[in-house]
């Protein structure tokens, strides 16, 4: 109750500052400066929580709240996400058909490399994510795609992030107009507002982190991909980051973009170039 | 408030309930209308989900011959979907004033 009213508040006095706001100037492409807008998103969070040690942000809600964590130590002991951990080596050791194996597609045998994903390809001129780079090694290697949204694509991230445990997230932009330009889309896409209920992605993980929607604890945007995929009692099971792209659009009465259509792979890009420098805490598991 | 005000009388507007009694034309012309705006929200990529499930409703209500039903439906559906549309507009400037600088 207090969160919700909170969040409407803030989306009210949020629409004052925009109409406040009459000749709002245009940023040029060339302006787009990403490592002073990582450094202005670090800081707000920083200053906003001194208390949180700056690499437990990437613990999603379990750095918003002493009691959570404690939980959530506990389960460690027995991670619920050990099952698609497992399945997820198995996979990766696994030959296709033709006799390669996911390592074949990636720098060092696809180990401790999730820190660099996603990446800006010149070539394409488009951003890839991790999950897209596993789907397009299968199908170089003349196999099926795996659905972004269910347990084989979760098991495989899972499997790679863990090789990449503690590693500092290390995105980098090229220079490129286009790599820039993707930055800022999945800037713009962060902080636009959406659905009927007319939240953007910062609305509720900007604004109101720490703060309690329906029974969850809000996380805060800072290091929000680090612990992807994550384990979901309320899934049952595992989510990689398309799937929880989409569910938090369904949740304010937003139809769902398309699994890696440009607009979540730039958002992808932009949430995890301002991570750069926490620790990749994937796979994770939340209450 | 002011874009609150405004999403708030289109809706109002929409749904005054009109003096003749509807037919299945009155049905079509106002499903054309809804489907319409919908897919200009859709283009925008800014749909809502609420907009495809109030115009689902619509054709529910007309293909089963309840005209008054179906054209209150497509009359929320087009509101909801000009509001979505409203806001894709809106914000091309207005996200920037949400962010961390
Ligand atoms: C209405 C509020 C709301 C909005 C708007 C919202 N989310 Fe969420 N988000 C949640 C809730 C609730 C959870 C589950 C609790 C948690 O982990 O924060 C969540 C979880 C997440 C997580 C997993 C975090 C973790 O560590 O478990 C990610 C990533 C995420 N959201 C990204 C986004 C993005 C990107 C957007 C914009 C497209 C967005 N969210 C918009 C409410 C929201």
């Amino acid at each position: 109750m207090k969160a919700g009213s909170a969040l409407l508040l803030s989306s009210v006095s949020a629409a004052l500052v925009a109409l406040a706001l009459t000749a709002p100037s245009v940023v040029a492409a060339d302006k787009v400066d990403p490592a002073t807008d990582a450094k202005a998103f670090q800081n707000f969070f920083f200053q906003k929580f001194p208390d949180v040690k700056h690499e437990d942000f990437v613990n999603g809600p379990y750095s918003m709240s002493e009691d959570m964590k404690r939980q959530w130590q506990e389960k460690e002991e027995f991670p619920p996400y050990e099952f698609a951990l497992d399945a997820g080596k198995e996979m990766f050791s696994t030959p296709f058909k033709n006799g390669k194996t996911y390592a074949d597609c990636f720098p060092n045998g696809g180990n401790g490399i999730r820190q660099n994903y996603p990446y800006f390809d010149t070539k394409e001129g488009k951003v890839v994510t991790l999950e897209l780079a596993l789907n397009r090694c299968r199908e170089a290697n003349g196999e099926a795609p795996y659905s972004y949204v269910k347990d084989e694509m979760a098991s495989l991230t899972a499997y790679m992030a863990f090789t990449s445990r503690g590693k500092p997230m290390d995105i980098k932009i090229p220079d490129d107009a286009r790599a820039r330009e993707a930055f800022e889309n999945g800037k713009r896409y962060f902080y636009t507002r959406r659905g009927q209920l007319n939240f953007s992605c910062a609305s509720c993980h900007v604004q109101s982190p720490g703060e309690r929607i329906r029974a969850e604890v809000l996380a805060p945007a800072l290091g929000i991909l680090n612990a992807m995929p994550i384990y979901r009692s309320e899934w049952s099971g595992m989510g990689t980051i398309s799937r929880r792209f989409i569910t938090c659009n369904s949740q304010t009465r937003a139809v769902p973009l398309e699994p890696q259509s440009d607009e979540y792979r730039d958002l992808e890009y932009f949430l995890s170039y301002v991570a750069n420098g926490l620790p990749i805490s994937g796979p994770g598991a939340r209450p | 408030m002011k874009r609150t005000l405004t999403l708030t009388m289109l809706l109002a507007l929409s749904l005054a309930p009109s003096a003749r009694a509807t037919n299945e034309a009155d049905y079509k012309a106002a499903y054309a209308a809804a489907e319409a705006a919908s897919k200009e929200a859709a283009t925008m990529r800014n749909q809502w989900t609420t907009t495809v499930s109030t115009l689902a409703a619509a054709k529910k209500a007309g293909d089963g011959g309840d005209f008054n039903g179906a054209v209150a439906a497509a009359k929320e559906a087009e509101a909801l979907a000009k509001a979505s549309v409203f806001q894709a507009t809106s914000e091309k400037e207005a996200w920037k004033a949400m962010e961390i600088r």
